[in-house]
Order: C-alpha cells, then sequence, then structure tokens
C-alpha cells in the first residue's frame, strides 16, 4: 500500500511539473496550431472532390496520407515532449539535487523510477490520443473521411511514445538530462529514415536495403508501431494506387498491420529497457 | 597526544565496540554504521568509517574539505552505495527504506521543485515518509523556520537561504527521530544560525538525535554533544566534548629558556612558542603534580618564571591540532 502510494504521489508529481512547467500549455497551443493548418489542407481536399478534381477513391487516398502526415506530426511532437521531459524529470533532479532530499524518505529507487514513469507515459499518451481524436474529428468534419481502426491506431500510436520515453528514462539514468533528450531524439528521427530506407529498399526489391528497416524496428520498435498506427489510420483500397510494391516506398502508408509477434516484441521491450533503467538506478550515486 | 592516541582512547566512549546493537534490550542507537568504505575511481573517500549517534544524542562530523564527511552522510542514508561496511538506522538495517521512515535529512545541496510552493513541497514530503501530518502541523513547521508568510509562494522564486530554510522544514516535518543536517547554514545569515542553533537544540530537548555537519565550529562546540573528526576518510578522532577539549594546557612566561629548560617543557606535552609566553599541553593522566613539578624543576634548571596559567584548548584549536598531527604522521611514513 505504502509503495502503491509512492508511486501514485511521484506520478501525480511528474504530471503536475508537465502542467507547471507549462508543457501542456505548449503542446496545447501546438496541437490547435496544427488542427488549425490541417484542418484547412482537409477542406481544400473536400473542396477539390466536390468539384470533381478528384475521384473518391483519390479523394480517401489523399485523406489517409494527410492524415499518416499530420499524426507523424504528433508523435514527433509527442517525442519530442516526453524526450525533453524524462530528461530534467529524472536526470535533472539528480544533477540539481532535488531527488537527494525525496530519496532519503522511506522510497524504493525502483518506486520513484515507476511514479515517473507512469507520469512520463499519461502524459505523453494522453497527448497523443487526444490530439489525434481531435484530428480524427476534424478530418471527419472536413472530409467524411474516418480511419477504419481508429481505437488501434490512436492505441499504436501511444505505445510508440511509450517507447521512446522509456529510452529517454534509460539515457536520463546515465547521462545529462540534454544528452539524454538529444540522443532520444536522434535515435527515433534516425529510426523512422532507416525505416523509409527499408521500404524503398522493398519496393525495389532489394533484400540488403529493405533488411535496414527491419533491423531498425526490431532495434527501436518506435518506427514498427508507428507504421502499424498509419495501416489503421489509412483508407484499405489506398494501394489500389500503386503498382506492385510500388506503395512501400512512399513514407506516410504503411503495407501491413502489426503482427502480434512484432507487438509481444515491443512489450518485451519496454519492459527490459525499463529494467535496465531500474538497475542503472538503482546503482547510481546521488 | 596524537590522533591516533584520541581515537583508541575514544573507542570506548563513542565507537562502543562495533558489534552491531540488536541484542540490547535499550533502544537501538539513531545511526550504527561500521567499516564503510567508498572509492571514487582512484579516490579513496571513506576508509573504515565506524560511528555511531545515540538516540537523542547531538553528534558533530568535523573536517576538512575533502575528509568525506558528506559521503558518510549519504552512505548511512542510501543515497551512496557503500564498497563495505554495515549501516543502521534507528535499529533497522539501512537497506530497508523503511528505516528511514523518521529520518530528516537536510542535503548539503539543497534544492526543492521550483514548481511547487513551500507547502507543496512539504506535503510531498509527508507523502512520502508515509507519516500522518496534518495541515496546521505542517504550517507550523513553515513558520518554525521563518517561512510562514511565503508558505504560497513557488520555491523558484526563493533566495538560497530561504530554500536552506526550506530545507530545515523538510527535514522536520515528518516528526523525526533522527535529523541529519549536511551544513544547514551554508546559505543563511547570523540570524538563520542562531535560528538553527535554537532548533537543534530544540531537538535535543525533544530526545531527537541529531547528526551535524558543519565547518562552524563554534555552532558544533555549542549544541553537540559528541564530535567524530573525519580526515582524508578516516575517523581521526571521536568522543566527547569533555573528552576531546579536556586536556589542560598551562601558560608561562618565562625568560632564560636554556637547552634543558625547553627539554623539560617538551617532556611535559606538546608546546607552543610566542617570545616569552610557552603554552605546553599536560598529560591526560596528570593527578595534579605536573604544574608544580614543571615550575620547580624550571627553576632549579635557572628559568625564570613571571607567570603561570591555566589555559584550555577551543574544539578548533583541537581540530587544527589532529589534522595537524594527521598530516605528520602520513609525512613522517613517507619519509
Amino acid at each position: 500500500m505504502t509503495r502503491l502510494r509512492t508511486v501514485g504521489t511521484v506520478a501525480a508529481l511528474t504530471l503536475r511539473e508537465a502542467s507547471r512547467r507549462r508543457v501542456v500549455l505548449a503542446l496545447i497551443g501546438l496541437t490547435v496550431l496544427l488542427l488549425a493548418g490541417s484542418g484547412w489542407g482537409f477542406s481544400r481536399v473536400a473542396a477539390e472532390t466536390g468539384g470533381s478534381a478528384l475521384t473518391s477513391g483519390e479523394a480517401r487516398l489523399t485523406a489517409s496520407i494527410m492524415l499518416n502526415l499530420v499524426m507523424f506530426g504528433y508523435s514527433l511532437v509527442a517525442a519530442l515532449g516526453t524526450a525533453f521531459l524524462a530528461g530534467p524529470t529524472l536526470a535533472g533532479e539528480t544533477e540539481s539535487g532535488i531527488a537527494l532530499a525525496v530519496l532519503a524518505r522511506p522510497v524504493r529507487r525502483s518506486d520513484f523510477l515507476l511514479g515517473k514513469w507512469l507520469g512520463l507515459v499519461a502524459f505523453g499518451s494522453g497527448f497523443v490520443v487526444l490530439a489525434g481524436l481531435a484530428q480524427c474529428l476534424v478530418v471527419r468534419a472536413t472530409t467524411d473521411y474516418w480511419p477504419p481502426r481508429p481505437a488501434t491506431a490512436l492505441a499504436l500510436l501511444a505505445a510508440q511514445t511509450v517507447v521512446l520515453l522509456t529510452l529517454a528514462v534509460l539515457l536520463s539514468t546515465a547521462i545529462s538530462p540534454m544528452a539524454s533528450g538529444v540522443v532520444a531524439v536522434g535515435l527515433f528521427c534516425t529510426t523512422w529514415v532507416a525505416g523509409v530506407v527499408g521500404g524503398i529498399g522493398a519496393s525495389l526489391g532489394n533484400e540488403s536495403v529493405a533488411r535496414v528497416g527491419t533491423v531498425s524496428r526490431v532495434l527501436l520498435p518506435t518506427d514498427g508501431l508507428w507504421r502499424g498506427a498509419m495501416n489503421a489510420f489509412q483508407d484499405p483500397t489506398a494501394f489500389t494506387f500503386f503498382g506492385d510494391g510500388g506503395g512501400q516506398a512512399f513514407p506516410f502508408l504503411s503495407v501491413a498491420a502489426l503482427t502480434t509477434s512484432y507487438l509481444v516484441w515491443a512489450l518485451v521491450w519496454v519492459a527490459m529497457v525499463w529494467g535496465l533503467a531500474a538497475a542503472s538506478f538503482l546503482r547510481k550515486d546521488l | 597526544m596524537t590522533a591516533a592516541d584520541v581515537a583508541s582512547v575514544d573507542d570506548d566512549a563513542t565507537l562502543r565496540g562495533m558489534a552491531p546493537p540488536a541484542d540490547v534490550p535499550t533502544p537501538a542507537p539513531a545511526v550504527w554504521c561500521s567499516g564503510l568504505r567508498k572509492r571514487y575511481g582512484r579516490q579513496q573517500a571513506v576508509e573504515d568509517v565506524s560511528l555511531e549517534v545515540g538516540r537523542g544524542d547531538v553528534v558533530g562530523l568535523l573536517g576538512p574539505n575533502g575528509a568525506g564527511k558528506t559521503s558518510v552522510i549519504k552512505m548511512l542514508l542510501g543515497l551512496v552505495r557503500p564498497d563495505a561496511g554495515e549501516v543502521q538506522l534507528l535499529g533497522r538495517p539501512a537497506g530497508d527504506p523503511t528505516a528511514r521512515a523518521r529520518v530528516g535529512y537536510l542535503p548539503e545541496l539543497f534544492r526543492y521543485q521550483p514548481w511547487l510552493s513551500a507547502a507543496e513541497v512539504l506535503t510531498l514530503h509527508v507523502r512520502l515518509s508515509g507519516i500522518d501530518v496534518s495541515a496546521p502541523e505542517q504550517r507550523d513547521c513553515l513558520a518554525l523556520v521563518g517561512l510562514a508568510e511565503r508558505a504560497g509562494d513557488r520555491v523558484g522564486g526563493f533566495s538560497k537561504g530561504m530554500q536552506q530554510r526550506l530545507g530545515l522544514a523538510v527535514a522536520l516535518v515528518a516528526r523525526p527521530e533522527l535529523v541529519v543536517l549536511d551544513e544547514p547554514t551554508s546559505a543563511l545569515d547570523p540570524l538563520g544560525r542562531v535560528d538553527v542553533r535554537d532548533i537543534v537544540l530544540d531537538l535535543r530537548s525533544r530526545g531527537v538525535a541529531v547528526l551535524l555537519n558543519s565547518h562552524l565550529i563554534g555552532e558544533v562546540e555549542r549544541v553537540c554533544d559528541r564530535v567524530v573528526i573525519l580526515d582524508r576518510g578516516r575517523v581521526a578522532a571521536s568522543g566527547t566534548l569533555a573528552e576531546l577539549l579536556g586536556q589542560r594546557e598551562l601558560r608561562l612566561q618565562l625568560t632564560g629558556l636554556s637547552a634543558k629548560g625547553q627539554a623539560r617543557l617538551a617532556a611535559t606535552g606538546r608546546v607552543e612558542r610566542e617570545g616569552d609566553w610557552i603554552t605546553v599541553t599536560l598529560p591526560p593522566d596528570d593527578d595534579g603534580s605536573a604544574v608544580p613539578d614543571l615550575v620547580r624543576d624550571l627553576a632549579a634548571l635557572g628559568v625564570r618564571v613571571h607567570a603561570v596559567e591555566p589555559a584550555r584548548i577551543t574544539l578548533e584549536e583541537r581540530l587544527l591540532g589532529i589534522l595537524r598531527d594527521g598530516a605528520e604522521a602520513r609525512a613522517g611514513g613517507a619519509a
């Protein structure tokens, strides 16, 4: 009971920190900007469709691509937000001395870390789910397009955020706050680029290049989960517009839904990296 | 007397044997540690430190910069992992976090969540301690350190002194039975220092044990029952103030001091000379005959004795003497 209270207290403290440091305000501002901009863009697609410039299939394809593009923007914002919040909240508190008084209380370091992680998970996941849902509603209102599996897509977006923030938490137990944020976001972007390169390789039938994407998705599951989310956001007929394999090279469409085994791997990856973070934090001299 | 001698003399008084005190029917000491060691890279920060703080005792931790005082404190509180050694807090092994439920701590590096108000910081620490402390009691704690008017203000806007006062409130808020204060007055003005002294004395009167690390030797001398002196990661000396300062000194104004006279003085104890004035440390086992014997012998050697005054060394002088002896012993060992 005491341990649960500790975890809950630290998680609530992390959420309060995000709120008091105006991270929430900044994210709301960015989200409103993205919603307004994309709303205008989607309304232009609807206008073109209404004027018969696009067939209904082309309109659905365009809406799918644009939706995935905007959602990538949200996932990037969530990645930046959580990665740069995880650094200050853990490594920053250790460096500044704030953690000294807290961890001198009857608190297990693993409980403290779990509380921080849960707070970040609630914050990052909450943001992508709410912003993603708002985006889906904007798309529906402007183009009448509704993703085939929105709940799955939003859950995978949240999972992607969890993966990245878990990595950021591990890094922040070992390196400085700023470095942990930079490395986490850098790896996130690198994995995404590797995924795009892999898609190009697959479309060209080059197995070696295609393997770049496969390996990167195993090493850091953010891109794999992102591709699963895209697949759930996009229109199922989207690929009929491309030739054989041509759509695989397109960065904002995903060929296949995620397999259960990959989802299990993502879960194992998170548990493993969290375990490493806990082991590193437990051994840390403050 | 050398630092090593003092340490050995004080074995009975302060270290009280190093067997874990679990079987003793009286309450376990507030702090008990044995054989603590810590190395940072090539630097041996703490080397075989053993100490004890009894219930209700106020123990001062003294030593030069880099002596290992803060490292010892952090090992006691589980913030730094010792390479070797055992720690018990309030009768429980320090590896068990519940041992710290009744421990208050003001770190040397005092920083608190700048996005919280002072009152919120206290509420956070009360929740983490698992002790039920009412809101009025928390407010009283802030008032005790002079922050009653700033309870609702964000900590980010506090001066260093105010943050240290808040740290003191944090250390006191969860009804501690042991309070560890690491340089508690480093950012405080003279009034603040007096406040801290009064708080420590109040804690002692309520039976709360205090481990106080401070460079302000005068403050330590005023409030501490016992003192542990660390030098280069080792306990150089420890004991009650009476034990440490109990050595008497004699000040003599002499003229015509011959080599034989100087040898007679040196045979009595440590000698320091300022012009005609000589200060001699008297042996600890003096039965009262040392002074008349010395004066008689000096007179017999043709030394003219103009004045003889008793003197008592201060804690600062004692500390410096111990550190000097340690440095000389190391230099002698190296040679």
